[in-house]
């Protein structure tokens, strides 16, 4: 072959190249913008003032994920209603939790050439007090019963030599005074009793159980352990093992997680386990299914959960003591949260 | 990027500087341009996936990444076997470099339009897996195709060009896959789509502009007789006891020694990110963009270390780029602090790159004939990978013993040791490091220092 073939071909292959790779965009363009008109089965949402003020009747919050203009909004339906029409709020989140009238929403920014995403803290209106960047994919947020404290977690993809490592970072800010514990990892912890340092060592799931002390899992050397956090000793003490996502029951007498059971598939590790923190505990719950969230109480008897859903996540919910059955609760939802 | 003549040269070239005469290539031969672009092309494509796999496995699949990082250290081990393999393959009779390569290359393009199908993490597992061992497949024989292609005296360059044009590549990735998803939100699939297309032209540049049998500059031989000839007959294929006979070369076996003495005490990126991080207090919203401060270094830094090399020696520098390390791990242990320590590691870890990744394959080519070329830099390349990953194990449990701190300290004194221990068997240069025209330590090499 000579030079002028080879460019030729070249030539042809980039244009050929070019074209399916164009197409492949325009088509999933094409899909996103589908997603942007209105479902015709879906819920009804419309837009409205979405309060997080825990007055009169008892709402649920939740990250609005049914087809249409108001796709990923923060919206509000009554507590004892989640088929009824949908508040949206304006506000977008990835992940969202609020508590005594404080919001914390994580946020996607479109930046010039990379997304980079932040971690706001609302106010009872669902505006911006605060933001905070955080360094990688959100995936839990948590306020604290008080609404004093915020916490969130974000993964974090190391660089192209560490190829599939993944770490998280698990922060928590103050909304008195905007003091920020941007890692969690630089506590010191007591693993079996004794003083632990590892390169390992990654945190998420924070749970509040009040300004001082809160619950989180601690990974290191392949486990996972509940650990007790206290704010003021900058400690992480390790309670038991095998617990991911931990979620404090209102009363403070238990925690919902994730255990990964043995014998499930690789693919769909987890459980939804209720651990009494007195006795140590463990209750299988009566969702069978494999679980991906940090579970939120409503009350202290039932647990809301998502589950993946035909428009990216439905909720769940299921009786904390391990009897009766997973109910649906609300379809294209998820990060709920209960106000009052 | 810029090619240079050769510079005026006092050793016996065969022709003026500035010649054209047919027979005489640039510094820079076509072939390392075309084998750059390779790379480049090909690390677009690996980037894109790089930058958005995370973001794909928690927002479009909804798991939790963190089971990802188990599947290393098997990946680790079978890498360096795919590695050898590759390597001892590609030397069948001088034709093979190039079709080994392109099945790695390709190997590794038909890759990404599985991720299309992998729904799990075990699957993306196992496709990132088959990736690698793609990777792992071409890297000896297209470092072994550069060294062929490049006049023995210009080889420390020509690695630096195509590791510049590598790194490029590398950084360009993650940009081309967030425009994507600029235009087309969720759209990962079009993401893994355009990056098997970006793939396929790399595949496709290889098999077009690549030469299979890139006319041979002197090779340098065990006796230092180089023909300067332009080209060699095939050799005999090379059997895989010839491949490990290798080590029997005196050069070789100390480079291979030397590489993983050094890669055992060399703390990899991983952990040297966190301990800028922890260290340092780098915000955690800037910790993504540490890795990026190393590359930008390395680019900007490979072409004009290599062309240095070629002047004092691969060897050398290489050695000097692992003495790089000692002021960056000492800046990290020190008290010192602010974005200006942060930058100056960044740099001196960049600088660590560009003066031992292009320069070791540069300085293993001098070290065995060209018949085994595609062997020997499996065998050096390997030895450091190796060494490098039991450097990780060893780091990362002396971390969990001490601390982050008293485990960099540790490495920095057995980096200090180890670097002075591969001076001492690097200075004994019973065999030039290119053939006739390297002048490889001009100065004081110690005259017939008995071995």
């Amino acid at each position: 072959m000579n030079r002028r073939t080879r460019l030729a071909v070249l030539l042809f292959a980039v244009v050929l190249l070019a074209t399916v790779g164009t197409a492949a965009v325009l088509r999933a363009a094409d899909r996103s913008a589908v997603r942007d008109r209105q479902q015709a089965d879906g819920p009804p949402v419309r837009t409205g003032d979405v309060t997080l003020r825990p007055s009169g009747a008892r709402q649920l919050l939740v990250r609005n994920l049914a087809w249409g203009p108001h796709r990923d909004e923060i919206a509000a339906v009554p507590a004892g209603q989640p088929d009824a029409p949908r508040t949206a709020s304006g506000v977008k989140c990835l992940r969202f939790h609020a508590a005594a009238g404080t919001g914390i929403c994580l946020q996607a920014e479109r930046g010039a050439l990379t997304d980079t995403y932040r971690a706001v803290v609302l106010d009872s209106r669902l505006r911006v007090r605060h933001s905070f960047p955080a360094p990688g994919i959100p995936t839990r947020s948590r306020v604290s019963p008080s609404g004093h404290l915020v916490a969130w977690t974000v993964f974090v993809s190391g660089d192209s030599y560490a190829g599939t490592a993944f770490s998280t970072r698990t922060a928590i800010a103050d909304t008195r005074t905007w003091a920020l514990d941007d890692n969690l990892e630089q506590y010191a912890v007591t693993k079996d009793g004794r003083p632990y340092h590892a390169s390992d060592i990654n945190i998420w799931g924070v749970t509040f159980a009040d300004d001082t002390r809160f619950y989180a899992t601690l990974a290191t050397g392949g486990r996972t352990y509940l650990v007790r956090g206290d704010r003021t000793t900058r400690t992480l003490t390790t309670l038991h093992t095998n617990v991911e996502c931990p979620s404090l029951s209102p009363d403070g007498t238990r925690i919902a997680y994730k255990k990964r059971v043995p014998g499930a598939s690789p693919d769909a590790p987890w459980r939804l386990y209720v651990l009494d923190l007195a006795t140590m505990e463990e209750t299988a719950t009566a969702e069978h299914r494999n679980i991906d969230d940090q579970a939120l109480w409503s009350g202290n008897g039932t647990l809301v959960y998502a589950m993946p859903g035909d428009y990216g996540s439905d909720l769940w919910t299921v009786p904390a003591d391990g009897s009766g059955t997973a109910r649906h609760l609300m379809t294209s939802a998820v990060a709920p949260a209960y106000t009052g | 990027m810029y090619l240079a003549d050769s510079r005026n040269s006092t050793t016996s070239s065969t022709a003026a500087p500035g010649s054209t005469r047919p027979g005489r290539r640039p510094a820079v031969p076509g072939t390392v341009l075309a084998l750059g672009a390779v790379s480049l092309i090909t690390d677009v494509s690996a980037e894109m996936i790089t930058a958005v796999l995370p973001l794909y496995v928690v927002t479009a699949l909804g798991l939790s990444p963190l089971g990802f990082g188990l599947l290393d250290g098997i990946n680790n081990g079978v890498g360096a076997l795919v590695r050898l393999a590759g390597g001892h393959l590609a030397d069948g009779g001088g034709r093979r470099h190039k079709v080994v390569a392109g099945i790695g290359y390709g190997l590794s393009a038909v890759c990404k339009p599985l991720l299309l199908l992998a729904r799990g993490l075990p699957a993306i597992s196992a496709v990132l897996a088959a990736d690698r061992a793609g990777k792992g497949l071409r890297t000896a024989p297209r470092d072994a195709m550069i060294s062929l292609a490049t006049r023995p005296e210009h080889r420390g360059r020509a690695f630096g060009v195509h590791r510049a044009m590598d790194t490029a590549g590398a950084l360009l990735g993650p940009l081309v896959a967030f425009a994507v998803l600029r235009v087309a939100v969720d759209g990962y699939d079009a993401v893994f789509t355009v990056s098997a297309c970006v793939a396929a032209l790399g595949v496709l540049v290889l098999v077009l502009f690549v030469p299979s049998r890139p006319g041979t500059a002197t090779p340098a031989t065990a006796t230092g007789t180089g023909t300067g000839t332009a080209s060699t007959p095939p050799a005999p294929r090379p059997t895989l006891r010839d491949s490990l006979a290798l080590l029997r070369r005196p050069a070789l076996r100390r480079l291979t020694l030397c590489a993983a003495l050094l890669g055992l005490t060399t703390v990899s990126d991983a952990f040297l990110y966190l301990l800028l991080q922890r260290r340092l207090g780098v915000p955690a919203g800037l910790f993504p963009l540490l890795p990026l401060g190393t590359s930008a270094a390395f680019l900007l830094l490979a072409v004009p270390l290599g062309a240095l090399a070629d002047r004092i020696g691969r060897r050398r520098l290489f050695l000097a780029g692992h003495a790089a390390l000692l002021p960056a791990y000492a800046l990290v242990l020190s008290p010192l602090r602010g974005p200006a320590t942060v930058v100056t590691v960044l740099a001196l870890h960049g600088a660590f790159y560009a003066a031992t990744d292009g320069v070791l394959a540069a300085a293993t080519a001098g070290a065995v004939p060209a018949a085994h070329l595609g062997a020997g830099q499996a065998l050096v390349g390997t030895g450091q990978a190796l060494a490098r990953f039991v450097c990780s194990l060893a780091f990362g449990a002396a971390w969990s013993f001490w601390d982050g701190r008293a485990a960099l300290a540790v490495a920095a004194v057995a980096l200090a040791a180890a670097a002075l221990v591969a001076a001492r068997l690097l200075r004994t240069t019973d065999t030039p490091d290119t053939g006739r025209t390297d002048r490889d330590d001009p100065h004081n090499t110690p005259q017939g220092a008995p071995r």
